[in-house]
């Protein structure tokens, strides 16, 4: 019962939040609202036995809370946007009450491009994750005071600046949207990097978008990429090693994850989809095939490059090219770029100067690296090549 | 709501330096000058007065019950204030909108949008 009650209340604080805010036009007196109705729950539904529609049932809950507050205290009323209050709603009659889903507002203005991009982040993990603010400053690695802070800040300048609860008009969608994805991915490769609950997060999101999105190609492309990407992360790391792609046990790849990915991947086609998240995701894809089929795999970075204009995706078609065609044509295309500053950069390099037996440059080039990198786990791949380098000199 | 756009010119060429000012296109003279009245003339707008040069400006402090005068802007003068304009709009997205219509905003300066507190 408490592991389901927990599941109910993770699954429900979104939309149960979303509808509060769009009723009230407020985010904190929303959020209290929200709390107490879950803490009713908490203590009720145990002994009572689940409502049969536990969203409908935290809503008018927290509904009826907030108007008695606001009856009470006028100073409150005008605070929101309800100066005459409305009859609490009768428990009886909730089951036959259904409400609308406005989780889509509430994300597009979590991630306002008037908001920092952090605050942005936190936000939303905190409104439609339903983490807590502890939750959210320790995955971050931030004191909780100081994420604290951050949240009411952002949450009062939604207020004062008049930052609107609403799915942006057709004209601003696409920057707007672009926004929200790139929170959503943001969070996941933190997540990525090393703190798995955040990836999970991520995707909880990614499914929750998908779905209020069905016809967005670029939605389902993120989502399809994080599944995909995702799916390899047990074979990621041997023994806290990092293990690249080429030697990761096949194995451990989660099967059921790439089929879902992929399936994500063919909506997001069929949709017409053709943006770097789609194209990302089907370069995933191809990434998850034996053999890899090389050419095609240069090909969609070349076509991603078109559309990022990103030095680091040339790099990466500087890989695919090496594989395709040769070190010595993949090692032509990073000798052009200006990512000197980028730790990838040069492990490439050495990689490729290693397979081309030009020992004494893979050398430098690894321990420039070396210089440059700051986790541990891939210090430690680097140092493995240099000792072989040494071992083979 | 109500919004204050605080207009900052930046390096943005207007008439008031006119060698600057010539070297922007005939065209793109028009636009301005057009883009600017389009922008007083929207629904919502209450225009804000023709303010001088910041070369013009003093600035003034109290120290010790004795005022003290400093030529020129508060601010460094490329930073300092070129203009403004009040708001009546919806929400910050209308605010935004109209901001990134004001000339200035693409050629070099910004707009700071601030709501005015009721």
């Amino acid at each position: 019962m408490i592991a389901s009650l927990d599941q109910a209340f993770r699954d429900q604080w979104g939309r149960v939040l979303a509808a509060l805010i769009g009723f009230l036009g407020d985010f904190e007196l929303a959020e209290e609202a929200a709390q107490e109705a879950f803490a009713v729950a908490a203590e009720r539904w145990p002994r009572e036995g689940m409502p049969s529609n536990p969203g409908g049932w935290l809503i008018t809950t927290a509904r009826n809370r907030a108007i008695d507050r606001i009856r009470r205290d006028r100073t409150l009323a005008a605070k929101t946007q309800l100066l005459e209050p409305p009859e609490p709603v009768d428990d009886a009659d909730l089951d036959a009450m259904t409400f609308p889903d406005e989780r889509l507002e509430l994300v597009f203005t979590c991630c306002h491009p008037a908001l920092a991009t952090d605050a942005q982040v936190a936000l939303t993990l905190r409104t439609l994750g339903g983490l807590t603010t502890e939750e959210i400053a320790r995955a971050f690695l931030v004191p909780e005071p100081t994420m604290a802070q951050r949240l009411v800040r952002a949450k009062r300048k939604i207020k004062a600046a008049g930052i609107p609860f609403r799915v942006p008009a057709d004209h601003l969608l696409p920057d707007r949207l672009a926004a929200v994805l790139a929170v959503v991915y943001l969070i996941f490769n933190e997540g990525y990097s090393g703190r798995g609950d955040l990836v999970a997060e991520a995707i909880r999101l990614g499914r929750a978008l998908a779905e209020l999105m069905p016809d967005e190609p670029e939605v389902q492309g993120l989502l399809a990429l994080m599944l995909l990407h995702d799916a390899r992360r047990e074979a990621r790391f041997r023994d806290g090693d990092l293990v690249l792609l080429a030697d990761q046990d096949r194995a451990l790849w989660n099967r059921e994850q790439i089929a879902e990915g992929r399936a994500v991947l063919e909506r997001a086609l069929a949709l017409r989809g053709r943006g770097p998240y789609v194209v990302q995701a089907a370069i995933a894809s191809l990434h998850a095939d034996d053999p890899h089929d090389w050419p095609q795999i240069a090909a969609l970075y070349g076509e991603l490059h078109r559309l990022t204009n990103s030095p680091v995706v040339e790099l990466n078609r500087a890989v695919a090219i090496a594989e395709a065609e040769g070190a010595a044509a993949g090692l032509r295309i990073v000798d052009r770029l200006d990512l000197d500053d980028y730790r990838y950069l040069h492990s490439t390099r050495g990689e490729l100067l290693r397979r081309l037996e030009r020992n004494d440059e893979a050398r430098a080039a690894f321990e420039r690296a070396l210089a440059l990198m700051h986790d541990d786990a891939e210090r430690r791949l680097i140092e493995r090549r240099l000792v072989e380098l040494r071992g083979g000199a | 709501m109500q919004y204050i756009l605080l207009i900052h010119h930046g390096t943005t060429p207007t008439p008031r330096h006119p060698e600057e000012w010539a070297k922007l296109p005939e065209e793109e003279q028009q636009r301005v000058y057009a883009d600017y009245q389009a922008i007083n003339q929207t629904p919502g707008v209450t225009p804000g007065v023709w303010m001088g040069e910041p070369d013009t400006a003093t600035t003034v402090r109290v120290e010790d019950g004795k005022t003290l005068t400093t030529d020129g802007p508060f601010v460094d003068t490329k930073e300092a204030l070129g203009g403004y304009l009040i708001f009546e709009a919806d929400d910050l997205d209308a605010a935004i909108e109209l901001a990134a219509r004001i000339p200035a905003a693409r050629l070099g300066g910004a707009i700071e949008v601030r709501p005015v507190r009721q």
